[in-house]
């Protein structure tokens, strides 16, 4: 399983190397991965049929995290889509794409997004979920700015990124929610979605439940294109086409279908699941199509249409209905085929016509008949007309909704389906029938589509009319059933039939397709009228995305030059006010309140010594002159050595007297060569800014101190070298066997530090001056 | 007994503080010479106070007699003096260059890797 998973990434590496060795057979080799997997996959239909389930164990990060794989009907279903469609949408880039400079690295993400997005299906820990849902997200940013040096790849590709992005975190916040929710149900958190699955933890009453729903809706929205985060989508076919047929329609943007699949018998039929996923679902099914009609541009018309079938899901899931889940199964294998197909098909004609503008178009199906048969086959699919496999997920979703009761949802499904239509015929028509074409590309050299981007949709359309016609004998059975039941969560039994006689759904279908027909008729006048109402150049979500990101530029900018203005005494400011902060603030919550000091206790010399130490420290602060400083400096450090000698430490004592003198002495010598400002540069605003942050921290660090030492103090240390000291390592003075033995690396270390800086220090003066330095170079220059 | 101490470090810590963010360098460099024996001061107090008996066993003796003064904070306050030192040594001479190549001890002027009025960043993709 592991190898399955991984196996994407790995000839993704190897990838270029292959269409560089061997040319335009590159892509054919290459899809045998996918083939490969494909089959791999078609193995566990016949076991999984039976309601078996697989779990895979590998060690990951930590026990917690391990990298699990939970393979059921769901998993398998989406899996076989992606190795399968994968498989052909590599073989059509190798003929989209020939001749391109950068072939080998464009087949390389498409497997890696292969891989990230069967790990996606295929996960069961929640962290492993979260790593390959970015890794669909990367991937599918690479593959929307494939074309870097256009700038609207560009932005559609971060702007996928960061919509899709964001979503993720709100997805992983939202896992990690429900594993908390698990944890109060069974004492543990729960990180296997297969635990929630088949323990059956009802985590519906639970009072977080509304946090982890938003959350994770957050995620699945923004994947999945619902309003208002479905701008992403339309934009992301800047990508090349192979990457809009199996990204943008079939696959990726399925992951926030499949999410919600995979959690509904665990978070489904709430209250709030079965308000908020109808909602906007048929919001998003209805301005999807609505939007679709009005585009001119194949491509664009496909995206709209598939952000209304994403939301035609959303929908059919957040009934938690079973005959309306059934329906959503159906049609998620209907929608990948077709939408899958009629991309290629788009891509064929724009590949062999120069032009993907519907209304230049028309007239190609004596040059392109293949691909025209292709497109009407999955038209009929698209549009729900029997014997394809649409038909029949359109009426078992109309009887899902009619035994569901709510019959707003159904006049929603019933108007966005028959827009749909709409699309699809017009996509599957009017490029083929009509009069010649008036694009920019002449006629002759219009010429059928070669087999790498005719293998594709053809197939696909194909499977799209037999998996309707064999629904009763194999397909609903075998494919079908598991996967509705572990979106259902429990076990039942259904036959799928493509014709049950006269009853209301096949009203409802037909009804649909008149309206479809309608539509089609006064295509030109609906879409003018839309093209009115929806004016490109109105605010929108996808303006608002722009105004977003370059208000986050300057406002990070602004901020930037706020606090990083290039003065040192900005960045010193600022870091000691944290500090300040940080000191002061636990003493006041905590309400830390010290006895006041005694200083009865200490005997006059004691006084003495730190009066002199006081009054060094505030003369240092005053000096004026290079010598008041240099004395003072000298007499607050001369008062530390004597309080290290009076308080039991004459080791310190000694070496701070040394260190002093020598820190006057070199003091002395430097400073003779500069001259000391009389005043300071700031200001009186400065000073009193400077002086309260220095105040905060010198008052709270001494509260802080007074408040320690007024504490019991544990000795249990300090006692362990004084025991130790002589026996074990033959020492008597303590400090300095702790110094050279217990702490013996730490020495060493010191040592280390003054070795570099003297290093350094010599370094820096050996070095002449740059003014110096450029100055001689100039000479040189003028000999 | 610690208590008068810890008025001193506090002062110690004011006074330092304030130096650092002048605009003069020299004025910083006393700031940090200055925070050196504050940290150290304050490490020294932590580990509380004993007049005038150092850490030493006695000759013959295993263990030393009586209370003396806390060994341990003495053993880092050893490592940090003289860390401190070099750190200040290596400002110094830091300082001098900078003098040297400015003409003035203003650290406002240190200015090279951060020039001033840098371009508005491109809004755009």
């Amino acid at each position: 399983m592991i190898i399955a998973v991984f196996a994407g990434f790995i000839s993704a590496l190897f990838a270029p190397i292959i269409v560089k060795k061997t040319g335009n057979l590159a892509a054919y080799l290459l899809a045998l991965v996918p083939l490969t997997l494909f089959v791999y996959f078609t193995g566990f239909i016949f076991t999984v049929d039976d309601g078996a389930t697989y779990n895979f164990y590998y060690d990951w990060a930590s026990d917690k995290f391990k990298l699990t794989f939970y393979l059921d009907g769901l998993s398998l279903i989406f899996a076989l889509l992606i190795s399968g469609i994968g498989t052909f949408v590599i073989i059509y880039a190798g003929g989209y794409l020939k001749g391109h400079q950068n072939v080998g690295r464009f087949i390389g993400f498409l497997l890696a997004f292969m891989g990230s997005m069967l790990g996606l299906v295929l996960a069961d820990n929640i962290m492993t979920l979260f790593v390959f849902w970015e890794m669909t997200s990367i991937t599918s940013f690479m593959l929307i700015g494939f074309d870097n040096h256009r700038t609207a790849s560009r932005r559609s590709a971060i702007q996928a990124l960061v919509v899709t992005g964001l979503g993720g975190l709100s997805l992983l916040a939202g896992l990690f929610v429900l594993a908390h929710m698990g944890y109060t149900q069974t004492g543990a958190p729960i990180y296997e979605l297969s635990t929630f699955l088949n323990a059956d933890i009802s985590i519906i009453d639970h009072d977080f439940y509304w946090v982890a729903l938003i959350l994770i809706l957050g995620g699945a929205f923004t994947k999945s294109a619902q309003v208002p985060f479905h701008f992403w989508l339309p934009n992301a076919m800047e990508a090349p086409t192979p990457v809009s047929a199996y990204l943008h329609s079939a696959t990726m943007v399925k992951a926030g279908v499949y999410l919600l699949m995979r959690l509904q018998p665990v978070m489904g039929g709430h209250e709030l699941w079965m308000t908020i996923l109808p909602l906007f679902g048929a919001a998003t099914l209805i301005t999807g199509t609505l939007l679709a009609v009005r585009q001119k541009d194949l491509k664009l018309m496909l995206a709209y249409t598939t952000v209304a079938s994403l939301g035609l899901l959303v929908l059919l899931i957040g009934t938690s209905y079973k005959a309306a889940i059934l329906g959503a199964i159906a049609y998620l294998v209907a929608h990948s085929l077709f939408k899958g197909c009629l991309f290629m098909v788009a891509g064929a004609i724009d590949h062999e016509a120069g032009t993907r503008d519907i209304t230049k178009l028309g007239g190609l199906r004596k040059l392109m008949p293949w691909t025209f048969a292709a497109a009407c086959l999955a038209a009929i699919s698209m549009a729900g007309i029997i014997p394809a496999i649409g038909f029949l997920a359109k009426e078992e979703m109309y009887a899902g909704l009619l035994g569901y009761g709510n019959m707003a949802l159904l006049g929603a499904v019933i108007i966005g389906n028959a827009f749909m239509m709409v699309v699809g015929v017009a996509i599957a028509i009017k490029p083929f029938l009509g009069k010649e074409v008036k694009a920019a590309k002449a006629v002759n050299l219009i010429h059928e589509a070669p087999i790498s981007l005719l293998a594709g949709p053809i197939v696909l359309a194909v499977l799209g009319i037999l998996s309707g016609l064999l629904c009763s004998y194999c397909f609903g059975d075998k494919f079908l059933n598991p996967a509705a039941m572990a979106v259902y969560g429990k076990e039942f039994t259904f036959a799928w039939k493509l014709w049950h006689g006269f009853k209301t759904p096949l009203f409802l279908s037909l009804l649909t397709i008149a309206l479809g027909l309608l539509i089609f008729w006064k295509i030109d006048l609906v879409r003018n009228i839309l093209s009115k109402v929806f004016s490109e150049k109105r605010w929108g979500p996808d303006k608002g995305f722009d105004q977003f990101i370059s208000g986050l530029v300057r406002f990070s900018f602004k901020i930037t030059t706020k606090i990083q203005n290039g003065e040192m005494r900005r960045y010193l400011a600022v870091s000691f006010a944290i500090v300040a902060f940080a000191m002061a603030y636990p003493l006041i919550d905590n309400g830390v309140v010290p006895e006041f000091p005694d200083f009865s206790v200490l005997t006059f010399y004691e006084l003495a010594v730190l009066a002199i130490a006081f009054v060094g420290v505030v003369l240092v602060v005053r000096a004026k002159t290079r010598l008041d400083a240099i004395l003072s400096l000298g007499a607050q450090g001369f008062a530390v050595a004597l309080i290290f000698m009076l308080f039991g430490a004459p080791d310190l004592s000694f070496t701070q007297f040394m260190i002093e003198t020598l820190s006057v002495v070199i003091l002395a010598l430097v400073l003779t060569r500069l001259t000391l400002n009389k005043g300071d540069h700031r200001g009186l605003r400065d000073n009193i800014i400077d002086l309260s942050i220095a105040t905060v921290i010198g008052v709270s660090l001494m509260v802080a101190l007074l408040a320690v030492t007024q504490m019991p103090f544990n000795n249990e240390l300090s006692a362990f070298f004084a025991e130790y000291s002589k026996p074990i390592a033959h020492g008597r003075n303590i400090v300095n066997v702790i110094i050279v033995d217990y702490r013996g690396m730490d020495t060493f270390g010191e040592i280390a530090v003054v070795f570099a800086a003297g290093v350094s220090i010599l370094a820096l003066i050996r070095l002449k001056s740059w003014k110096i330095r450029s100055d001689q170079y100039d000479d040189e220059d003028l000999l | 007994m610690e208590g008068p101490l810890a008025v001193l470090v506090g002062v110690f810590f004011i006074a330092s503080i304030y130096l650092m963010m002048s605009r003069s360098l020299i004025r910083l460099l006393l700031g940090v010479a200055l925070f050196g024996n504050a940290v150290n001061l304050l490490i020294f107090a932590s580990g509380r106070l004993v007049r005038e008996v150092p850490p030493i066993i006695a000759q013959g003796a295993y263990a030393p007699e009586g209370i003396t003064a806390n060994p341990l904070p003495q053993a880092l306050i050893l490592t940090a003096i003289v860390i401190s030192f070099s750190f200040f040594a290596f400002l110094l001479v830091l300082v001098y260059r900078a003098y040297q190549d400015l003409g003035n001890d203003n650290n406002s002027a240190l200015r090279m890797a951060e020039p001033e009025n840098t371009p508005k960043p491109v809004v755009g993709y």
